[in-house]
């Protein structure tokens, strides 16, 4: 903070809390007016007149009491400009005294865990209990409390993965996140009717009913377009993130009208690596509870 | 007792207070059951049914534009210029602009109830119109202060009364405020991007924010308290010294105030350290607004027990003692620390401005109506008494379920297990929120059934009706 600006900040202060004083001194009145009505100021306003009493003492005290704790928290805290106070806190400092106990008390908690390989975890008890934990505080908001994702977030518990379900890959997705990127096709198919044709070629990938002769039109396209990333059997690429289309599990939702949109306007999702958020050994445990999650699932 | 001769009666213009009257009750009700639907939608969430102009965030700005600058802007304007004039002993010092003010801060309303729902906004809150609504704002306040300040320029009495002081000083921060705060640079006619970026654009906004309730929804509204009261309990202000000191200790104080919306956030420390001590040296001038008012009743108490109108003013009262004793309280970090970002803050602020503002609001424009109508009281005095019981249960109600949900999530929030991962996650506390929810809905719904017996009994009354029987009490 610049000289300027520390007088500015400590002169306005001092000078606002002086003339706060010096008023409610100056119209002090020890004297209350004796026997039956007190005097006015003599003046009247729409029949209104005013008395001229003392402010009630209690309450001249009590702003007595308040201007003195401020002097006193302005000389213990920081708030006169640049001056430190007296305590030399700060927001930073409480915040970094906070976490270094937390981390004494919790950090063997979580040091056991994290030279367990995330097999194990995952079949831990307490293991598994804070990673539950953990995910209701940092993943429940997109994938839902119950893991099962929303339109746009994956579900976790069905083991169909876009970037693989091994436990280290898992990890991988939390710790650096994932950016899938699904460009729009719109001008490549020629058109919306290029996109309506397309969307029954992609549902007739997982059996689904669809328009023989429109999906016929697009095969030729969708070898030259999509095969590239969802492969030519259409069962996707987990090295690039790009779905699954044969298996009817579908991330921004599989009626025709949603799969018109994805293809038209393509889709952007992305996961936020969580490394910069949350600590090493919380990730490891995190890792092991959504691997726990499918555990008894099929794979897919 | 008074020692100036003044002239014979002025030709007021109560006309254009009449007008502002009856738009503070039509906003009221506006305002109030937009604030009562998304208080329904919290409750019961598909309510709006998917459509956007319904949805909780373009209505929660309608609600908040609607009662504090339409309810309560039309309330100020009203008693405003009707104080100014016969406290000045004097008519207002232009007509023509008077209307003026009347249009266009009706206009500005109706803008904001349009563009709101469609979803403009600058995303500030309070402040959410944008750029050229900011614009004629700017415009029609300023011709309001002209109005104001013209007529206490042509007074005839020696002395400015102590309401206009409070009036003065709203008007003028206002303004102050709202150019200050809504610079921006426009990409569109319906867009523009703050002049200020990062923590000094939160900071400008609650320099603001805190302002507008402190010199809006504060010093206005004393001015409305320092009429109305006197003169609806017929008895002279408790001590003229007190309000000298409390004045000048308000308005020095609550200027400095907004950073205490900032606390743990990445304003510097100096910064909220003076918005918290600020806010808590505001506990006794704000007092003092309370004290002088009730103390004002000492020989005329017994009147509450016939008068609903001295309830009104007498309970609001009460209520912005409670409310200005919780808002220093609530500036302290540590209670921050638990109050912050739940609904305790949003029972605060229902508890200054449903109890404070709309219930002393409510008592003047009751006072007023009768008197702009030529009459000895309104219509019916047993619905006024009505009115009266529904706002006090309505906000209490209201108050006391946020106070529960505030606390539970504040609670909930900072509660750790034994691995020092958080016990609740952030919907649990939603859920636990459900009751108080309900209970909050109930008695918004109450207050705003309160103002439609006040529509009803306005139109009785400014038709001239009379009830077959006489007006019992």
């Amino acid at each position: 903070m610049s000289l300027f600006w520390n007088i500015w900040i400590i002169g306005l202060t001092l000078i606002c809390l002086a003339l706060v004083t010096w008023v409610l001194f100056a119209n002090r009145k020890i004297k209350v007016d004796k026997d039956g009505e007190p005097v006015t100021t003599g003046h009247e306003y729409d029949g209104i007149e005013e008395y001229d009493n003392p402010m009630p003492k209690w309450w001249f005290n009590l702003f007595i009491l308040t201007l003195v704790f401020s002097v006193a928290y302005l000389f213990l805290y920081p708030g006169l400009g640049s001056y430190k106070g007296f305590f030399n806190w700060t927001q930073i400092n409480q915040w970094e005294a906070e976490m270094e106990a937390a981390q004494k008390q919790y950090g063997p908690i979580y040091a056991k865990f994290a030279d367990m390989p995330l097999e194990e975890v995952a079949l831990h008890p307490q293991g598994k209990k804070i990673g539950a934990r953990l995910f209701a505080d940092n993943c429940a908001v997109c994938h839902g409390s119950d893991a099962r994702g929303a339109q746009g977030f994956p579900n976790l518990t069905d083991n169909d993965w876009l970037y693989g379900g091994k436990p280290e890959q898992i990890l991988h997705s939390i710790k650096e996140g994932r950016v899938a990127a699904m460009p729009s096709w719109t001008a490549a198919l020629g058109g919306m009717d290029g996109v309506d044709a397309m969307s029954h070629y992609v549902m007739s990938l997982s059996g689904r009913q669809h328009d023989k002769s429109k999906a016929a039109t697009s095969s030729t396209q969708y070898m030259q377009m999509c095969a590239a990333c969802h492969g030519a059997d259409g069962k996707g690429n987990q090295t690039l993130g790009a779905p699954n289309l044969t298996d009817n599990i579908w991330l921004y939702g599989g009626s025709q009208r949603r799969i018109i949109e994805s293809i038209d306007k393509g889709r952007a999702g992305v996961m936020p690596a969580q490394k910069n958020l949350l600590q090493e050994e919380k990730i490891h445990l995190l890792a092991a509870y959504v691997y726990s999650l499918s555990l008894d699932e099929e794979p897919k | 007792m008074s020692t100036e001769t003044l002239g014979p009666t002025p030709a007021y213009n109560f006309n254009v207070v009449k007008w502002f009257s009856i738009m503070t009750v039509i906003w009221g009700v506006v305002g109030m059951t937009v604030g009562v639907i998304i208080a329904a939608e919290l409750y019961w969430p598909d309510l709006n049914q998917g459509i956007q102009y319904l949805h909780f965030g373009r209505l929660r700005p309608l609600h908040t534009n609607a009662v504090i600058f339409a309810f309560g802007g039309c309330a100020l304007m009203a008693t405003s210029l009707y104080v100014v004039q016969r406290t000045c002993h004097t008519a207002l010092v232009s007509n023509a602009l008077a209307w003026f003010v009347f249009w266009g801060w009706n206009l500005i309303i109706v803008a904001a109830a349009i563009t709101l729902p469609l979803g403009f906004t600058s995303g500030k809150e309070y402040a959410e119109l944008e750029w050229p609504i900011d614009i004629a704002i700017a415009v029609v306040w300023v011709a309001y202060a002209v109005v104001f300040f013209g007529t206490i320029m042509k007074r005839q009495t020696s002395h400015i009364y102590v309401a206009n002081w409070f009036f003065g000083a709203f008007i003028i921060t206002v303004a102050v405020l709202h150019i200050v705060n809504s610079a921006a640079m426009p990409v569109h006619m319906f867009k523009s991007y703050s002049a200020y970026a990062g923590a000094m654009d939160a900071m400008v906004q609650w320099w603001y924010g805190h302002n507008a309730v402190g010199f809006f929804l504060t010093a206005g509204f004393l001015g409305i308290m320092y009429y109305f009261v006197p003169k609806q309990a017929g008895r002279p202000v408790y001590s003229y010294r007190l309000s000298i000191v409390h004045f000048w200790a308000l308005i020095s104080l609550y200027i400095w105030a907004g950073p205490h919306h900032l606390h743990y956030t990445a304003l510097p420390d100096w910064a909220q350290s003076l918005g918290m001590v600020m806010s808590l040296i505001l506990l006794a001038p704000s007092w003092g607004g309370m004290i002088n008012g009730i103390m004002t009743l000492s020989g005329a108490w017994h009147k509450l027990r016939t008068d609903p109108t001295l309830r009104f003013l007498v309970v609001s009262l009460s209520f912005y003692g409670m409310s200005t004793f919780e808002g220093p309280m609530m500036a302290i970090k540590t209670v921050n620390a638990l109050s912050h970002y739940t609904d305790w803050t949003i029972g605060h602020v229902h508890s200054g401005a449903l109890g404070w503002v709309a219930m002393v609001s409510i008592g003047a424009i009751y006072h007023l109506l009768p008197k702009l109508s030529d009459r000895e009281e309104m219509y019916s005095v047993g619905l006024v008494n009505l009115h009266f019981w529904l706002a006090t249960i309505g906000t209490v109600l209201y108050i006391a379920a946020m106070w529960v949900n505030g606390i539970t999530q504040g609670l909930m929030w900072r509660l750790y297990n034994e691995d020092g991962t958080l016990t609740y996650s952030f919907v649990e506390s939603v859920i636990a929120s459900y009751p108080g929810y309900f209970v909050r809905f109930i008695g918004g719904a109450m207050f705003t059934a309160g103002m439609l017996i006040m529509v009803y009994n306005m139109v009785k009354t400014l038709r001239g009706d009379q009830k077959s029987e006489p007006a019992a009490a």
